[in-house]
């Protein structure tokens, strides 16, 4: 029934077509007539509709939208089957899903002009062995987020990759209840980012060669403000590429050489991870002040600075010896020599006053490291960096673990 | 009349009213409770007949104040309901229309005056003078002067309104159903005869949800433009001008319409209105069925409803939050007095995929419109503060 109905359509697009249309740019016919077909079964997807991509690389000119909860799009394997938006003509996403209970797995998606998989306002979303790549590498016409739920609930992404994002190469944003876990970050800006999202669990990672390699953020204006977020037994190398963010996002601001950033995002626990070779910093601890937003008056209800920051029993090796911007740069130089380095953690330095207790946060709100010999640079950003300060003791404390994130039916 | 077995006994009258030729008389308007019938002709809503594309009877015409751009395409857009059912008012969102109400919109441009006719050659204007045929007032377009694109339905059925696109065919006679959307190359040809060549896009269904499903948790496909604020303003219709939702009064197509404070949109290029009104309602109809607080772009915090009063929030001092490359290299949406610093100038501006603004439904820029929120964003006062 399904099969007649669908060659009945394709007779009649047939039909139409005979006016002499003829496809504007890029596609062959026999990508033009798979296109047809998969954008046919994407718009037909119901609850238990498995549509299969398969092995091959399929060049299509139009984003594919899916609007059907319960559905799973399944290739054969992320290095074989390949959509590939090269010639994408209306999008501006590869794939941009409205859906509950959606998986997908092994494909890839290349080169959309937008962002390469969105998926918004989904609850029980899962991305298992699906590779986002802008196949030119670190370009400024790269779209910004490579893996992108944002607005969901209980959402896995792993065994995937994420390559050459402007943004964002996994980005879960606006989101609850997330685990992100064995995905290789590579050639964006952002390697793996969370933002603005509360309970994520974000492990056994592998980033680098990113601008920055884990971030956890929350930015101003939004509904939902971040909080709880795990960090732990990933593999943060050598993140030093140069930013080629879009100036005005908040990844912009990101220091090339950056391992783990903590923007204004409270209850972050950064432990048992392997940290190295990030050369402005392997972790930096920031206010939304020190980012180079215009507009610096932070919406209602949002909190600036960090708070309830723990980092602890991670393994440093190098970094810190080679920060990106001149201030930076002059600032080691002129403390630690020009072959020395900074410490493996820098923290802005601005602090919530207001919520200040004999002249420190409470126990529970401080930022803490207990992590063998492991110093925080304070480099007073309030003060233009006049005077910095190097911090150990004052650091060395504990907070309670935060709880793992648990995910209905996940293990 | 609403089971899907007529649908097929629909056809076959198409057919045959086809093999009959034009001397027949037009067959009622067929409402289709299910399926996604071959030929808009089955429909019996408009149809291209004797050099005109004219509304069946009891097919209504309409236009909105400001329109969605839309690579320059002219809209003759038209309402039916079935006999003795009505929509009722609302005095923002869209009205509350009775199941079987058909909603058409046809996609057209007018032909250049001058350039040959090669199948390609659309004009760039925003004048309607040719559009119509004489002597009808606004209620049929002359296709001697026209080329019609596509005409996409909006049906209300028993679960909700369903989107079915048609495209035209060459020789203009019907359109045929394109569920999975077209890609049609054009080009727009200038009053000074300069051409840009663009693929117009039809959407398919899903990206027809793109824009009609403005909450995206409730996920309800909605009409967007026959709403209070849009229509209220007058029509040529045959039998006279009128205001439009009086007119839906009088046939029987609207109840609840109160006597006082029905909003009224300016007409985005009607340089008599005020100039802040013109471009918040140009915004509004462009950017927010996305940019509302329920809608899909509401991942980005900016709410482009002209009914929003927080500057804020409408791009004033905000800086982006999901925009990428789309910023242009500006740091906020939009800086008072100094439209070439404002993302949003940039991405209006722009007609690459991943930067350009609204995201789909245009390849071109609509110079006007730009022109429009330029000046605007000049005129605003004040400036963006720091810490």
């Amino acid at each position: 029934m399904r099969k007649w109905l669908i060659a009945g359509l394709g007779t009649l697009l047939a039909a139409c077509g005979q006016g002499g249309k003829e496809t504007p740019q890029g596609l062959s016919d026999a990508d033009k007539a798979f296109q047809d077909q998969l954008q046919q079964q994407f718009l037909d997807a119901k609850p238990g509709t498995v549509i299969e991509i398969p092995a091959g690389v399929h060049n299509l000119d139009r984003v594919l939208t899916l609007r059907a909860d319960g559905v799973t799009v399944r290739g054969a394997g992320s290095d074989k089957s390949v959509l590939s938006f090269k010639h994408e003509i209306s999008g501006p996403e590869g794939m941009l899903v409205y859906a509950n209970d959606f998986t997908i797995e092994k494909l890839a998606i290349e080169d959309s002009k937008g962002d390469g998989l969105k998926i918004n306002d989904g609850t029980n979303i899962t991305i298992r062995d699906v590779r986002v790549e802008w196949t030119r590498g670190p370009s400024l016409e790269n779209g910004a987020y490579g893996i992108y739920p944002v607005k969901c609930k209980n959402v896995l992404v792993e065994d995937s990759a994420s390559i050459g994002a402007r943004d964002a190469g996994i980005y879960v944003g606006q989101s609850q209840d997330i685990i992100v876990r064995r995905n290789r970050a590579e050639k964006n800006v952002a390697g793996i980012e969370i933002e603005n999202s509360v309970r994520a669990d974000v492990y056994e990672n592998n980033a680098t060669g990113n601008t920055g390699g884990i971030l956890v953020f929350n930015m101003p204006d939004l509904t939902l403000h971040g909080s709880h977020a795990r960090v732990f037994k990933n593999k943060i190398i050598a993140n030093n590429l140069g930013n080629f963010a879009a100036k005005g996002t908040a990844v912009a601001s990101v220091p090339a050489g950056s391992g783990v950033i903590v923007m204004s995002n409270p209850n972050v626990e950064v432990f048992d991870n392997d940290i190295a070779d990030n050369r402005t910093a392997n972790v930096i601890i920031s206010s939304y002040f020190i980012t180079n937003f215009a507009d610096k008056t932070p919406s209602a209800g949002y909190d600036p600075y960090p708070k309830s920051i723990y980092i602890h029993d991670n393994r440093f090796s190098g970094g810190g010896d080679a920060p990106d911007g001149l201030e930076w740069k002059a600032l080691k130089v002129s403390m630690f020599g020009i072959t020395g380095h900074f410490p493996d953690v820098i923290w802005d330095g601005y602090v919530d006053t207001k919520a200040l207790v004999d002249g420190q946060y409470p126990a529970a709100q401080r930022i803490c490291v207990k992590n063998a010999d492991v110093e925080i640079l304070n480099v007073d950003g309030p003060n233009k960096f006049v005077h910095p300060k190097v911090l150990k003791d004052e650091v060395h404390c504990e907070l309670p673990p935060l709880a793992a994130v648990e995910l209905p039916g996940k293990a | 009349m609403k089971r899907s077995h007529f649908a097929g006994a629909a056809i076959a009258l198409g057919v045959l009213a086809l093999l009959g030729g034009c001397a027949q008389a037009p067959q009622p308007v067929h409402y289709f409770a299910t399926g996604y019938p071959a030929k808009l002709s089955d429909w019996h809503l408009v149809e291209a007949r004797g050099g005109k594309l004219a509304p069946n009877t009891g097919v209504v015409p309409y236009d909105l104040a400001t329109p969605l751009f839309s690579d320059y395409a002219h809209k003759f857009r038209t309402v039916w309901m079935p006999a003795g059912s009505a929509a009722k008012y609302d005095a923002y969102g869209p009205f509350d229309f009775p199941v079987g109400a058909v909603l058409t919109k046809t996609f057209f441009y007018p032909l250049p005056a001058k350039d040959p006719r090669d199948g390609k050659a659309v004009a760039r204007t925003w004048d309607t003078a040719r559009d119509f045929a004489p002597g009808t007032a606004h209620d049929a377009l002359d296709l001697a002067n026209v080329r019609l694109i596509e005409t996409r339905l909006l049906v209300r059925r028993e679960n909700g309104w369903e989107a079915i696109p048609y495209v035209w065919d060459a020789n203009q006679k019907d359109a045929h159903l394109a569920r999975t959307g077209d890609a049609i190359p054009l080009d727009l040809v200038d009053a000074a005869g300069q051409r840009e060549a663009f693929p117009y896009v039809v959407p398919n269904a899903n990206q027809c949800a793109g824009c009609h499903v403005t909450n995206v948790q409730a996920k309800r496909i909605d009409p967007l433009g026959p709403r209070a604020r849009h229509l209220n303003h007058d029509y040529a219709y045959a039998t006279g001008t009128q205001n439009q939702l009086e007119h839906w009064v009088k046939v029987g197509y609207l109840t609840g319409l109160p006597q006082t404070d029905v909003p009224r949109d300016a007409a985005w290029n009607d340089t008599a209105a005020p100039l802040d009104a013109r471009a918040r309602d140009w915004l509004d109809i462009n950017c927010s069925h996305c940019h509302n607080p329920a809608g899909p772009a509401n991942t980005t915090a900016l709410d482009l409803r002209s009914v929003n009063t927080d500057a804020r929030l409408w791009g004033v001092c905000k800086p982006p939050v999901a925009a990428g490359r789309g910023t242009g290299d500006r740091l906020l949406d939009i800086v008072p007095g100094k439209p070439d610093d404002s993302i949003l100038v940039y991405r209006i501006t722009s007609n690459e995929p991943g930067v350009m603004m609204p995201e789909m439904g245009r390849n071109t820029t609509d110079r006007e419109g730009v022109e429009l929120i330029r000046a605007w964003i000049a005129s605003l006062p004040g400036t963006c503060g720091s810490p």
